[in-house]
Protein backbone atom coordinates (compact mmCIF):
# COMPACT_ATOMS: atom_id res chain seq x y z
CA UNK A 1 0.00 0.00 0.00
CA UNK A 2 1.81 3.37 -1.40
CA UNK A 3 1.25 5.86 1.66
CA UNK A 4 0.92 9.36 1.42
CA UNK A 5 4.62 9.75 2.43
CA UNK A 6 5.90 7.29 -0.88
CA UNK A 7 3.60 9.86 -2.90
CA UNK A 8 5.08 12.94 -2.06
CA UNK A 9 8.45 11.50 -2.90
CA UNK A 10 7.46 9.91 -6.45
CA UNK A 11 9.43 12.36 -8.62
CA UNK A 12 7.68 14.39 -11.26
CA UNK A 13 9.08 14.03 -14.59
CA UNK A 14 10.96 17.35 -15.22
CA UNK A 15 12.97 16.36 -18.67
CA UNK A 16 12.90 16.75 -22.30
CA UNK A 17 12.69 13.72 -23.95
CA UNK A 18 9.32 14.91 -25.36
CA UNK A 19 8.50 13.97 -28.33
CA UNK A 20 9.39 10.26 -27.90
CA UNK A 21 12.57 8.86 -29.41
CA UNK A 22 11.16 5.50 -28.45
CA UNK A 23 10.08 3.45 -31.17
CA UNK A 24 6.73 1.72 -30.39
CA UNK A 25 7.85 -0.79 -33.33
CA UNK A 26 10.42 -2.88 -32.11
CA UNK A 27 12.62 -3.88 -34.38
CA UNK A 28 15.32 -7.07 -35.53
CA UNK A 29 18.93 -6.43 -35.44
CA UNK A 30 20.10 -6.84 -38.76
CA UNK A 31 22.93 -8.38 -37.52
CA UNK A 32 20.85 -11.10 -35.51
CA UNK A 33 19.00 -12.17 -38.58
CA UNK A 34 22.14 -13.06 -40.92
CA UNK A 35 23.61 -15.14 -37.72
CA UNK A 36 20.22 -16.73 -35.95
CA UNK A 37 17.35 -18.19 -37.25
CA UNK A 38 14.93 -15.79 -36.63
CA UNK A 39 11.24 -16.94 -36.02
CA UNK A 40 8.55 -14.94 -37.54
CA UNK A 41 5.27 -15.95 -35.49
CA UNK A 42 1.68 -14.46 -35.71
CA UNK A 43 0.45 -13.86 -32.24
CA UNK A 44 -3.50 -13.18 -32.32
CA UNK A 45 -5.93 -12.08 -33.71
CA UNK A 46 -7.67 -14.91 -32.45
CA UNK A 47 -5.75 -15.65 -29.58
CA UNK A 48 -7.50 -15.47 -26.52
CA UNK A 49 -4.94 -13.76 -24.36
CA UNK A 50 -4.61 -10.65 -26.61
CA UNK A 51 -7.48 -9.04 -24.99
CA UNK A 52 -9.93 -8.65 -27.94
CA UNK A 53 -8.37 -8.99 -31.28
CA UNK A 54 -4.92 -7.86 -31.24
CA UNK A 55 -2.45 -9.49 -33.65
CA UNK A 56 1.44 -9.25 -32.79
CA UNK A 57 3.98 -9.93 -35.22
CA UNK A 58 6.83 -11.31 -32.78
CA UNK A 59 9.96 -12.16 -34.17
CA UNK A 60 12.00 -15.26 -32.13
CA UNK A 61 14.97 -15.95 -31.64
CA UNK A 62 14.91 -19.18 -30.05
CA UNK A 63 12.74 -18.05 -26.71
CA UNK A 64 13.46 -14.53 -27.10
CA UNK A 65 11.73 -11.77 -28.50
CA UNK A 66 13.88 -10.08 -31.02
CA UNK A 67 10.66 -8.08 -32.51
CA UNK A 68 7.47 -6.67 -32.33
CA UNK A 69 4.79 -5.36 -33.99
CA UNK A 70 0.79 -4.54 -33.24
CA UNK A 71 -1.59 -4.65 -36.00
CA UNK A 72 -4.68 -2.88 -34.94
CA UNK A 73 -7.66 -2.28 -36.64
CA UNK A 74 -10.17 -5.61 -36.57
CA UNK A 75 -12.47 -4.38 -34.50
CA UNK A 76 -12.72 -0.69 -36.01
CA UNK A 77 -16.27 0.21 -35.73
CA UNK A 78 -16.44 3.82 -36.81
CA UNK A 79 -17.84 4.86 -33.23
CA UNK A 80 -16.45 8.62 -33.96
CA UNK A 81 -17.68 8.83 -37.63
CA UNK A 82 -20.93 7.19 -36.28
CA UNK A 83 -21.31 9.94 -33.39
CA UNK A 84 -21.33 12.53 -36.12
CA UNK A 85 -24.20 11.12 -37.96
CA UNK A 86 -26.47 11.21 -34.38
CA UNK A 87 -28.19 13.89 -32.66
CA UNK A 88 -26.11 15.03 -29.29
CA UNK A 89 -28.82 12.89 -26.97
CA UNK A 90 -28.34 9.83 -29.03
CA UNK A 91 -24.72 10.22 -29.53
CA UNK A 92 -24.38 9.37 -26.31
CA UNK A 93 -24.81 6.14 -26.20
CA UNK A 94 -21.83 5.30 -28.51
CA UNK A 95 -19.04 6.49 -26.48
CA UNK A 96 -19.73 3.29 -23.69
CA UNK A 97 -19.70 0.96 -26.28
CA UNK A 98 -16.15 2.06 -27.29
CA UNK A 99 -14.13 1.27 -24.44
CA UNK A 100 -16.74 -1.37 -22.90
CA UNK A 101 -14.95 -2.60 -19.51
CA UNK A 102 -14.88 1.18 -18.10
CA UNK A 103 -18.36 2.13 -19.90
CA UNK A 104 -19.53 5.01 -17.49
CA UNK A 105 -15.95 6.49 -17.27
CA UNK A 106 -16.36 7.04 -21.18
CA UNK A 107 -19.82 8.08 -21.02
CA UNK A 108 -18.94 10.56 -18.42
CA UNK A 109 -15.92 11.93 -20.66
CA UNK A 110 -18.74 12.66 -23.66
CA UNK A 111 -21.07 13.91 -21.35
CA UNK A 112 -18.95 16.03 -19.55
CA UNK A 113 -17.38 18.00 -22.85
CA UNK A 114 -21.56 18.82 -24.08
CA UNK A 115 -21.91 20.66 -20.71
CA UNK A 116 -18.73 22.27 -20.94
CA UNK A 117 -20.06 23.42 -24.98
CA UNK A 118 -23.34 24.23 -23.34
CA UNK A 119 -21.90 25.70 -20.07
CA UNK A 120 -24.40 23.77 -17.89
CA UNK A 121 -23.65 22.65 -14.28
CA UNK A 122 -25.35 19.51 -13.11
CA UNK A 123 -26.98 19.31 -9.74
CA UNK A 124 -24.64 18.11 -6.89
CA UNK A 125 -26.62 14.83 -6.33
CA UNK A 126 -25.49 14.12 -10.02
CA UNK A 127 -22.70 14.83 -9.73
CA UNK A 128 -21.53 12.74 -6.69
CA UNK A 129 -23.86 10.38 -8.09
CA UNK A 130 -21.75 10.29 -10.97
CA UNK A 131 -18.34 9.78 -8.97
CA UNK A 132 -19.82 6.67 -7.97
CA UNK A 133 -20.88 5.07 -10.53
CA UNK A 134 -17.34 5.70 -12.62
CA UNK A 135 -15.36 4.42 -9.32
CA UNK A 136 -17.85 0.82 -9.55
CA UNK A 137 -16.57 1.34 -13.05
CA UNK A 138 -12.91 1.48 -12.39
CA UNK A 139 -13.53 -1.63 -9.69
CA UNK A 140 -14.96 -3.06 -12.79
CA UNK A 141 -12.91 -2.98 -15.39
CA UNK A 142 -9.80 -3.92 -13.02
CA UNK A 143 -11.87 -6.83 -11.94
CA UNK A 144 -11.92 -8.07 -15.04
CA UNK A 145 -8.21 -7.52 -15.81
CA UNK A 146 -7.01 -8.93 -12.93
CA UNK A 147 -9.05 -12.13 -13.45
CA UNK A 148 -8.57 -12.35 -17.19
CA UNK A 149 -4.79 -11.30 -16.30
CA UNK A 150 -4.09 -13.74 -13.46
CA UNK A 151 -5.68 -16.29 -16.11
CA UNK A 152 -3.34 -16.07 -18.48
CA UNK A 153 -0.19 -16.67 -16.73
CA UNK A 154 -2.33 -19.91 -15.35
CA UNK A 155 -4.25 -18.60 -12.01
CA UNK A 156 -7.57 -19.76 -12.82
CA UNK A 157 -9.55 -19.63 -9.58
CA UNK A 158 -8.87 -16.12 -9.70
CA UNK A 159 -11.44 -15.73 -12.85
CA UNK A 160 -14.12 -17.23 -10.80
CA UNK A 161 -13.11 -14.72 -7.78
CA UNK A 162 -13.16 -11.77 -9.48
CA UNK A 163 -15.60 -12.70 -12.03
CA UNK A 164 -17.98 -13.16 -8.60
CA UNK A 165 -17.47 -9.53 -7.80
CA UNK A 166 -18.00 -8.12 -10.89
CA UNK A 167 -21.32 -9.75 -11.35
CA UNK A 168 -22.01 -7.74 -7.46
CA UNK A 169 -21.04 -4.42 -8.76
CA UNK A 170 -23.14 -5.12 -12.60
CA UNK A 171 -26.05 -5.94 -10.16
CA UNK A 172 -25.68 -2.76 -8.88
CA UNK A 173 -25.71 -1.10 -12.48
CA UNK A 174 -28.76 -3.03 -13.01
CA UNK A 175 -30.78 -1.99 -10.12
CA UNK A 176 -29.58 2.01 -10.87
CA UNK A 177 -29.86 2.32 -14.71
CA UNK A 178 -31.38 -0.78 -16.11
CA UNK A 179 -28.93 -2.41 -17.92
CA UNK A 180 -26.04 -4.03 -16.52
CA UNK A 181 -23.61 -2.45 -19.44
CA UNK A 182 -23.85 0.17 -21.55
CA UNK A 183 -26.13 2.28 -19.49
CA UNK A 184 -27.08 5.72 -20.80
CA UNK A 185 -27.27 7.05 -17.02
CA UNK A 186 -25.16 9.97 -17.73
CA UNK A 187 -27.37 12.98 -19.55
CA UNK A 188 -26.57 16.59 -20.41
CA UNK A 189 -27.15 18.13 -17.66
CA UNK A 190 -27.44 15.20 -14.84
CA UNK A 191 -28.87 12.14 -14.86
CA UNK A 192 -31.57 10.30 -16.53
CA UNK A 193 -33.19 9.25 -13.87
CA UNK A 194 -33.63 9.96 -10.03
CA UNK A 195 -31.30 7.36 -7.73
CA UNK A 196 -34.05 4.16 -6.75
CA UNK A 197 -33.67 4.21 -2.74
CA UNK A 198 -32.73 0.72 -2.72
CA UNK A 199 -29.60 1.66 -3.90
CA UNK A 200 -27.93 2.46 -0.98
CA UNK A 201 -28.30 -0.28 1.27
CA UNK A 202 -27.66 -2.86 -1.93
CA UNK A 203 -24.27 -0.60 -2.77
CA UNK A 204 -23.27 -0.19 1.08
CA UNK A 205 -23.32 -4.07 1.42
CA UNK A 206 -20.85 -4.23 -1.89
CA UNK A 207 -18.91 -1.63 -0.25
CA UNK A 208 -18.50 -3.27 2.76
CA UNK A 209 -17.95 -6.49 1.70
CA UNK A 210 -15.34 -5.72 -1.27
CA UNK A 211 -12.04 -4.85 0.42
CA UNK A 212 -12.20 -8.31 2.10
CA UNK A 213 -12.51 -9.79 -1.41
CA UNK A 214 -9.49 -7.68 -2.53
CA UNK A 215 -7.45 -8.75 0.66
CA UNK A 216 -8.52 -12.32 -0.89
CA UNK A 217 -6.96 -11.97 -3.99
CA UNK A 218 -3.71 -10.50 -2.89
CA UNK A 219 -3.42 -13.55 -0.31
CA UNK A 220 -4.20 -15.91 -3.23
CA UNK A 221 -1.36 -14.10 -5.55
CA UNK A 222 0.94 -11.55 -3.33
CA UNK A 223 3.56 -14.34 -2.25
CA UNK A 224 2.44 -16.81 -4.82
CA UNK A 225 5.59 -18.08 -6.04
CA UNK A 226 4.20 -19.20 -9.04
CA UNK A 227 2.88 -15.87 -9.56
CA UNK A 228 5.75 -13.56 -8.18
CA UNK A 229 8.77 -15.48 -10.49
CA UNK A 230 5.85 -14.62 -13.98
CA UNK A 231 5.81 -11.15 -12.77
CA UNK A 232 8.21 -9.57 -10.65
CA UNK A 233 11.54 -7.40 -12.69
CA UNK A 234 9.44 -8.18 -16.12
CA UNK A 235 8.07 -5.80 -18.85
CA UNK A 236 10.15 -3.00 -16.91
CA UNK A 237 9.63 0.62 -18.11
CA UNK A 238 11.16 3.72 -16.47
CA UNK A 239 9.50 6.21 -15.63
CA UNK A 240 11.31 8.77 -17.66
CA UNK A 241 10.32 5.79 -21.08
CA UNK A 242 6.87 5.96 -19.75
CA UNK A 243 6.29 9.71 -19.73
CA UNK A 244 8.05 9.95 -23.43
CA UNK A 245 5.96 7.34 -24.80
CA UNK A 246 2.51 9.26 -23.82
CA UNK A 247 1.35 6.70 -20.54
CA UNK A 248 -0.98 7.64 -17.98
CA UNK A 249 -2.96 5.65 -15.52
CA UNK A 250 -1.66 2.51 -13.43
CA UNK A 251 1.02 2.01 -16.00
CA UNK A 252 2.51 5.08 -15.11
CA UNK A 253 1.73 5.32 -11.69
CA UNK A 254 3.60 1.75 -11.30
CA UNK A 255 6.82 3.37 -12.81
CA UNK A 256 7.00 5.63 -9.94
CA UNK A 257 5.58 8.92 -11.42
CA UNK A 258 2.42 10.32 -9.17
CA UNK A 259 0.23 11.57 -11.64
CA UNK A 260 -3.39 11.05 -11.52
CA UNK A 261 -6.00 13.67 -13.48
CA UNK A 262 -8.69 13.03 -10.47
CA UNK A 263 -5.66 14.74 -8.40
CA UNK A 264 -3.78 16.96 -10.64
CA UNK A 265 -7.35 18.27 -12.23
CA UNK A 266 -10.17 17.37 -9.83
CA UNK A 267 -13.06 17.19 -11.83
CA UNK A 268 -16.89 15.62 -10.81
CA UNK A 269 -17.14 15.62 -6.85
CA UNK A 270 -13.16 14.33 -6.64
CA UNK A 271 -11.65 17.47 -4.79
CA UNK A 272 -14.33 17.45 -1.67
CA UNK A 273 -13.66 12.90 -1.34
CA UNK A 274 -10.76 11.83 0.40
CA UNK A 275 -8.27 9.29 -1.42
CA UNK A 276 -4.80 8.62 -2.03
CA UNK A 277 -3.05 7.60 -5.45
CA UNK A 278 -0.89 4.36 -5.33
CA UNK A 279 2.54 5.01 -6.84
CA UNK A 280 5.03 1.94 -6.89
CA UNK A 281 8.53 2.22 -8.59
CA UNK A 282 9.66 -0.57 -9.89
CA UNK A 283 8.00 -0.22 -13.30
CA UNK A 284 7.50 -4.13 -13.88
CA UNK A 285 4.07 -6.40 -14.26
CA UNK A 286 3.86 -6.72 -10.43
CA UNK A 287 3.77 -3.17 -9.76
CA UNK A 288 1.23 -2.54 -11.98
CA UNK A 289 -0.63 -5.66 -10.52
CA UNK A 290 -0.07 -4.09 -6.89
CA UNK A 291 -1.16 -0.58 -8.20
CA UNK A 292 -4.70 -1.83 -9.77
CA UNK A 293 -4.61 -3.79 -6.22
CA UNK A 294 -4.87 -0.28 -4.19
CA UNK A 295 -6.86 1.44 -6.79
CA UNK A 296 -9.67 -1.12 -6.19
CA UNK A 297 -9.04 -0.14 -2.06
CA UNK A 298 -9.01 3.78 -3.14
CA UNK A 299 -12.45 3.27 -5.43
CA UNK A 300 -14.08 1.36 -2.75
CA UNK A 301 -13.42 4.16 -0.21
CA UNK A 302 -14.60 6.95 -2.86
CA UNK A 303 -17.96 5.13 -2.80
CA UNK A 304 -18.50 5.14 0.20
CA UNK A 305 -17.41 8.66 0.70
CA UNK A 306 -20.02 9.13 -1.81
CA UNK A 307 -23.15 7.23 -0.37
CA UNK A 308 -22.36 8.52 2.61
CA UNK A 309 -21.89 12.44 1.22
CA UNK A 310 -24.67 12.03 -1.30
CA UNK A 311 -26.50 15.37 -1.30
CA UNK A 312 -30.55 15.72 -1.37
CA UNK A 313 -31.87 17.85 -4.63
CA UNK A 314 -32.87 17.16 -7.95
CA UNK A 315 -31.11 14.84 -10.32
CA UNK A 316 -31.30 16.69 -13.70
CA UNK A 317 -31.17 20.72 -14.48
CA UNK A 318 -34.65 22.29 -15.14
CA UNK A 319 -33.50 24.00 -18.39
CA UNK A 320 -36.89 23.18 -21.13
CA UNK A 321 -34.09 23.76 -23.96
CA UNK A 322 -31.63 20.51 -23.31
CA UNK A 323 -33.89 18.25 -20.41
CA UNK A 324 -36.86 16.66 -21.31
CA UNK A 325 -39.76 17.90 -19.86
CA UNK A 326 -41.26 16.45 -16.62
CA UNK A 327 -43.74 13.09 -17.64
CA UNK A 328 -46.62 14.35 -15.95
CA UNK A 329 -46.68 17.84 -17.64
CA UNK A 330 -46.93 16.16 -21.27
CA UNK A 331 -50.96 15.61 -20.67
CA UNK A 332 -50.88 19.35 -19.00
CA UNK A 333 -48.85 21.83 -20.46
CA UNK A 334 -49.10 22.52 -24.47
CA UNK A 335 -45.48 24.02 -24.01
CA UNK A 336 -43.95 20.93 -22.26
CA UNK A 337 -45.40 19.06 -25.19
CA UNK A 338 -43.70 21.03 -28.31
CA UNK A 339 -40.47 20.79 -26.16
CA UNK A 340 -40.84 17.32 -25.80
CA UNK A 341 -41.71 16.74 -29.66
CA UNK A 342 -38.38 19.28 -30.46
CA UNK A 343 -35.84 17.54 -28.20
CA UNK A 344 -36.87 14.22 -29.54
CA UNK A 345 -36.75 14.19 -32.98
CA UNK A 346 -34.79 17.33 -33.64
CA UNK A 347 -32.30 17.14 -30.34
CA UNK A 348 -31.26 20.17 -28.68
CA UNK A 349 -28.48 22.48 -30.03
CA UNK A 350 -25.05 23.08 -28.93
CA UNK A 351 -23.25 26.13 -29.27
CA UNK A 352 -19.99 26.62 -31.75
CA UNK A 353 -17.07 25.75 -30.08
CA UNK A 354 -14.43 23.05 -29.74
CA UNK A 355 -13.18 21.63 -26.30
CA UNK A 356 -11.20 18.72 -25.06
CA UNK A 357 -11.85 17.05 -21.41
CA UNK A 358 -9.72 14.61 -19.97
CA UNK A 359 -10.80 12.86 -17.15
CA UNK A 360 -8.92 9.83 -15.70
CA UNK A 361 -10.40 6.44 -17.19
CA UNK A 362 -9.56 2.83 -15.56
CA UNK A 363 -6.70 2.79 -17.99
CA UNK A 364 -5.37 6.19 -17.92
CA UNK A 365 -6.21 9.46 -19.65
CA UNK A 366 -9.36 9.29 -21.57
CA UNK A 367 -9.86 12.25 -23.89
CA UNK A 368 -12.47 13.79 -25.71
CA UNK A 369 -12.51 16.50 -28.05
CA UNK A 370 -15.38 17.59 -29.68
CA UNK A 371 -16.09 20.19 -31.96
CA UNK A 372 -19.83 21.89 -32.41
CA UNK A 373 -20.92 23.91 -35.21
CA UNK A 374 -23.64 24.91 -33.59
CA UNK A 375 -26.39 21.82 -34.97
CA UNK A 376 -27.89 19.41 -33.25
CA UNK A 377 -25.45 17.29 -34.21
CA UNK A 378 -21.65 16.59 -33.04
CA UNK A 379 -19.18 18.11 -36.17
CA UNK A 380 -16.57 15.97 -35.11
CA UNK A 381 -15.67 13.79 -32.07
CA UNK A 382 -12.36 12.22 -31.46
CA UNK A 383 -11.06 10.11 -28.52
CA UNK A 384 -7.87 9.87 -26.77
CA UNK A 385 -7.79 5.80 -25.88
CA UNK A 386 -5.64 5.10 -23.28
CA UNK A 387 -5.66 1.77 -24.38
CA UNK A 388 -3.87 3.05 -28.06
CA UNK A 389 -1.40 4.91 -25.88
CA UNK A 390 -0.78 1.72 -23.66
CA UNK A 391 -0.03 -0.68 -26.95
CA UNK A 392 2.47 1.84 -28.04
CA UNK A 393 4.21 0.70 -24.60
CA UNK A 394 4.35 -2.85 -25.83
CA UNK A 395 7.72 -2.78 -27.94
CA UNK A 396 9.91 -0.88 -25.04
CA UNK A 397 8.33 -3.20 -22.40
CA UNK A 398 8.56 -6.81 -24.47
CA UNK A 399 12.25 -6.21 -25.74
CA UNK A 400 14.29 -8.91 -24.83
CA UNK A 401 12.32 -10.95 -22.79
CA UNK A 402 10.63 -14.63 -23.05
CA UNK A 403 7.94 -15.47 -25.92
CA UNK A 404 6.01 -16.27 -22.31
CA UNK A 405 6.51 -13.12 -20.51
CA UNK A 406 4.98 -11.09 -23.66
CA UNK A 407 1.35 -12.41 -22.62
CA UNK A 408 1.99 -10.93 -18.91
CA UNK A 409 3.11 -7.69 -19.98
CA UNK A 410 0.38 -7.58 -22.83
CA UNK A 411 -2.09 -7.97 -19.61
CA UNK A 412 -0.23 -5.64 -17.66
CA UNK A 413 -0.75 -3.25 -20.03
CA UNK A 414 -4.50 -3.49 -20.10
CA UNK A 415 -5.85 -2.73 -23.49
CA UNK A 416 -8.73 -3.26 -24.60
CA UNK A 417 -9.22 -3.40 -28.45
CA UNK A 418 -12.67 -1.97 -28.96
CA UNK A 419 -10.78 0.81 -26.95
CA UNK A 420 -7.94 1.25 -29.20
CA UNK A 421 -9.59 0.80 -32.38
CA UNK A 422 -12.64 2.57 -32.06
CA UNK B 1 13.85 -13.63 -5.02
CA UNK B 2 12.67 -16.83 -4.81
CA UNK B 3 10.25 -16.94 -1.85
CA UNK B 4 9.39 -19.58 0.97
CA UNK B 5 6.92 -22.45 0.33
CA UNK B 6 4.85 -21.21 3.74
CA UNK B 7 4.26 -18.23 1.98
CA UNK B 8 1.63 -19.42 0.03
CA UNK B 9 -0.02 -20.88 2.82
CA UNK B 10 -2.28 -17.79 2.85
CA UNK B 11 -3.38 -18.55 0.00
CA UNK B 12 -4.19 -22.22 0.22
CA UNK B 13 -6.34 -21.13 3.38
CA UNK B 14 -8.55 -18.71 0.90
CA UNK B 15 -8.60 -21.72 -1.28
CA UNK B 16 -9.74 -24.07 1.96
CA UNK B 17 -12.41 -21.85 2.95
CA UNK B 18 -14.60 -21.93 0.06
CA UNK B 19 -14.76 -25.49 0.85
CA UNK B 20 -17.49 -24.29 3.28
CA UNK B 21 -19.35 -21.70 1.57
CA UNK B 22 -22.60 -22.54 -0.27
CA UNK B 23 -21.43 -22.39 -4.62
CA UNK B 24 -22.75 -18.70 -5.64
CA UNK B 25 -23.51 -20.61 -9.41
CA UNK B 26 -27.54 -20.01 -10.49
CA UNK B 27 -29.01 -22.92 -12.15
CA UNK B 28 -30.37 -20.70 -14.81
CA UNK B 29 -32.73 -21.97 -16.94
CA UNK B 30 -34.57 -23.61 -13.92
CA UNK B 31 -33.66 -20.49 -11.41
CA UNK B 32 -34.53 -17.39 -12.70
CA UNK B 33 -32.69 -14.72 -10.92
CA UNK B 34 -35.39 -11.59 -10.10
CA UNK B 35 -34.69 -8.51 -12.66
CA UNK B 36 -34.92 -5.58 -11.16
CA UNK B 37 -37.58 -3.36 -12.00
CA UNK B 38 -35.45 -0.54 -14.12
CA UNK B 39 -34.78 -3.29 -16.20
CA UNK B 40 -34.44 -2.86 -19.81
CA UNK B 41 -35.61 -5.98 -21.84
CA UNK B 42 -37.79 -6.86 -24.96
CA UNK B 43 -40.62 -4.01 -25.50
CA UNK B 44 -43.97 -4.31 -25.24
CA UNK B 45 -46.58 -2.43 -26.38
CA UNK B 46 -49.58 -1.00 -24.33
CA UNK B 47 -53.41 -1.24 -25.06
CA UNK B 48 -55.98 0.79 -23.06
CA UNK B 49 -58.75 -0.78 -20.78
CA UNK B 50 -61.14 -0.72 -23.47
CA UNK B 51 -59.33 -2.45 -26.11
CA UNK B 52 -57.60 0.20 -27.66
CA UNK B 53 -53.91 0.43 -28.71
CA UNK B 54 -52.38 3.43 -27.01
CA UNK B 55 -49.84 4.05 -29.97
CA UNK B 56 -51.00 6.70 -32.08
CA UNK B 57 -48.48 6.13 -34.82
CA UNK B 58 -46.74 9.62 -34.09
CA UNK B 59 -42.78 8.03 -34.58
CA UNK B 60 -41.40 9.90 -31.83
CA UNK B 61 -39.82 5.80 -31.08
CA UNK B 62 -38.10 6.00 -34.36
CA UNK B 63 -36.77 9.68 -34.25
CA UNK B 64 -35.59 8.70 -31.20
CA UNK B 65 -33.78 5.70 -31.57
CA UNK B 66 -30.52 5.25 -31.64
CA UNK B 67 -30.22 1.90 -33.50
CA UNK B 68 -32.72 3.07 -36.28
CA UNK B 69 -34.41 -0.61 -35.30
CA UNK B 70 -38.34 0.77 -35.17
CA UNK B 71 -40.15 1.26 -38.50
CA UNK B 72 -43.37 2.93 -37.69
CA UNK B 73 -45.90 3.43 -40.98
CA UNK B 74 -49.63 5.09 -39.56
CA UNK B 75 -53.07 5.18 -40.90
CA UNK B 76 -55.89 7.03 -40.25
CA UNK B 77 -58.72 5.91 -37.90
CA UNK B 78 -61.58 5.28 -39.28
CA UNK B 79 -65.26 4.76 -38.05
CA UNK B 80 -65.36 1.37 -38.91
CA UNK B 81 -62.15 0.47 -37.73
CA UNK B 82 -61.14 2.53 -34.85
CA UNK B 83 -57.71 0.85 -33.32
CA UNK B 84 -56.38 3.83 -31.63
CA UNK B 85 -57.86 6.40 -29.50
CA UNK B 86 -56.31 9.20 -31.40
CA UNK B 87 -56.63 10.25 -35.36
CA UNK B 88 -53.98 8.17 -36.62
CA UNK B 89 -52.78 4.59 -35.53
CA UNK B 90 -49.70 2.50 -36.56
CA UNK B 91 -50.68 0.30 -39.29
CA UNK B 92 -46.97 -1.18 -39.38
CA UNK B 93 -45.28 -1.34 -35.84
CA UNK B 94 -41.42 -3.08 -36.44
CA UNK B 95 -38.91 -3.73 -34.13
CA UNK B 96 -36.05 -4.91 -35.43
CA UNK B 97 -34.31 -6.75 -31.75
CA UNK B 98 -30.86 -7.74 -33.85
CA UNK B 99 -30.20 -3.69 -33.78
CA UNK B 100 -31.91 -2.75 -30.78
CA UNK B 101 -29.28 -2.05 -28.15
CA UNK B 102 -31.94 -1.37 -24.98
CA UNK B 103 -31.26 2.01 -24.19
CA UNK B 104 -34.51 3.01 -23.60
CA UNK B 105 -34.67 6.01 -25.78
CA UNK B 106 -38.60 4.77 -27.16
CA UNK B 107 -40.24 4.63 -23.85
CA UNK B 108 -38.90 7.74 -23.09
CA UNK B 109 -39.82 9.73 -25.81
CA UNK B 110 -43.39 7.90 -26.08
CA UNK B 111 -45.97 10.43 -25.16
CA UNK B 112 -48.38 7.81 -24.30
CA UNK B 113 -46.88 5.35 -22.34
CA UNK B 114 -47.35 2.85 -25.57
CA UNK B 115 -43.74 1.43 -25.63
CA UNK B 116 -41.66 0.17 -22.56
CA UNK B 117 -38.81 -2.12 -21.74
CA UNK B 118 -40.09 -4.83 -19.96
CA UNK B 119 -38.60 -7.89 -17.93
CA UNK B 120 -38.27 -10.30 -20.97
CA UNK B 121 -34.80 -11.25 -21.76
CA UNK B 122 -34.64 -14.38 -23.27
CA UNK B 123 -34.57 -13.05 -26.48
CA UNK B 124 -32.61 -16.03 -29.37
CA UNK B 125 -34.13 -17.06 -32.25
CA UNK B 126 -32.37 -19.33 -34.91
CA UNK B 127 -33.03 -16.86 -37.66
CA UNK B 128 -32.45 -13.34 -37.50
CA UNK B 129 -35.89 -12.92 -39.45
CA UNK B 130 -37.69 -14.03 -36.47
CA UNK B 131 -36.03 -11.21 -34.25
CA UNK B 132 -37.77 -8.38 -36.16
CA UNK B 133 -40.76 -8.32 -33.60
CA UNK B 134 -43.97 -6.89 -35.21
CA UNK B 135 -47.33 -5.60 -34.21
CA UNK B 136 -49.17 -8.27 -33.06
CA UNK B 137 -45.94 -9.67 -31.57
CA UNK B 138 -45.17 -6.61 -29.35
CA UNK B 139 -48.73 -6.23 -28.05
CA UNK B 140 -49.60 -9.84 -26.91
CA UNK B 141 -48.30 -10.28 -22.71
CA UNK B 142 -44.60 -12.18 -22.86
CA UNK B 143 -44.35 -15.96 -22.89
CA UNK B 144 -41.76 -16.47 -21.13
CA UNK B 145 -42.56 -14.83 -17.85
CA UNK B 146 -39.61 -13.15 -15.92
CA UNK B 147 -39.67 -12.67 -12.11
CA UNK B 148 -39.50 -9.12 -11.34
CA UNK B 149 -37.74 -7.66 -7.69
CA UNK B 150 -40.24 -5.52 -5.96
CA UNK B 151 -40.57 -2.26 -7.22
CA UNK B 152 -41.26 -0.69 -3.99
CA UNK B 153 -37.68 -1.72 -2.81
CA UNK B 154 -35.98 -1.23 -6.04
CA UNK B 155 -37.35 1.92 -7.69
CA UNK B 156 -38.75 5.54 -7.37
CA UNK B 157 -42.07 5.83 -6.88
CA UNK B 158 -43.11 6.98 -10.06
CA UNK B 159 -40.93 5.33 -13.01
CA UNK B 160 -39.43 8.12 -15.37
CA UNK B 161 -41.04 6.89 -18.58
CA UNK B 162 -44.67 6.84 -16.88
CA UNK B 163 -47.41 9.46 -16.62
CA UNK B 164 -48.94 10.20 -13.70
CA UNK B 165 -52.45 11.13 -15.59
Amino acid sequence: MASTAARRHAPIYTGTRIPSPIPSVLKVDPALREDDDILEVNFGPNHPSTHGVLRLIVELNGERVEGVEAVIGYLHTGFEKNMEQKTWWKAITYPERIDYLSFQINELAFVLAIEKLLEVEPPAKATWMRTLLCELSRIHSHLIWLGTGALELGAISLLWYCFRERDAVLDLFELVTGVRMHTRYFQAGGLAEDIPPGFFTECRKFADMFPGRVDEYEALLDRQAIWLERTKGIGLLSAEDAIALGQSGPVLRASGVDWDLRKVEPYLAYDQVDFDVPVYFNGDVYDRYKVRMDEMRESTRIVQQCLDGMPEGPWIVDDRKIVLPPRHELHTSMESLIHHFKLVTEGYRVPVGEVYVAIESARGELGCYVVSDGGPKPWRVKFRAPSFVALEATATTVAGSLVADLIAILGSLDTVMGDCDR
Amino acid sequence: MSPQPFDSIKGFAVTFRQIFKKPITQQYPEYKRPVYPRFRGRHRLWRHENGLEKCVGCSLCAAACPADCIRVVADENTADNRVSPGERYARIYEINLSRCIFCGYCELACPFDAITLEAEYELSEYSRDDLIYTKDMLLAPPVKRVPVADRELYDTPQPVWKLES
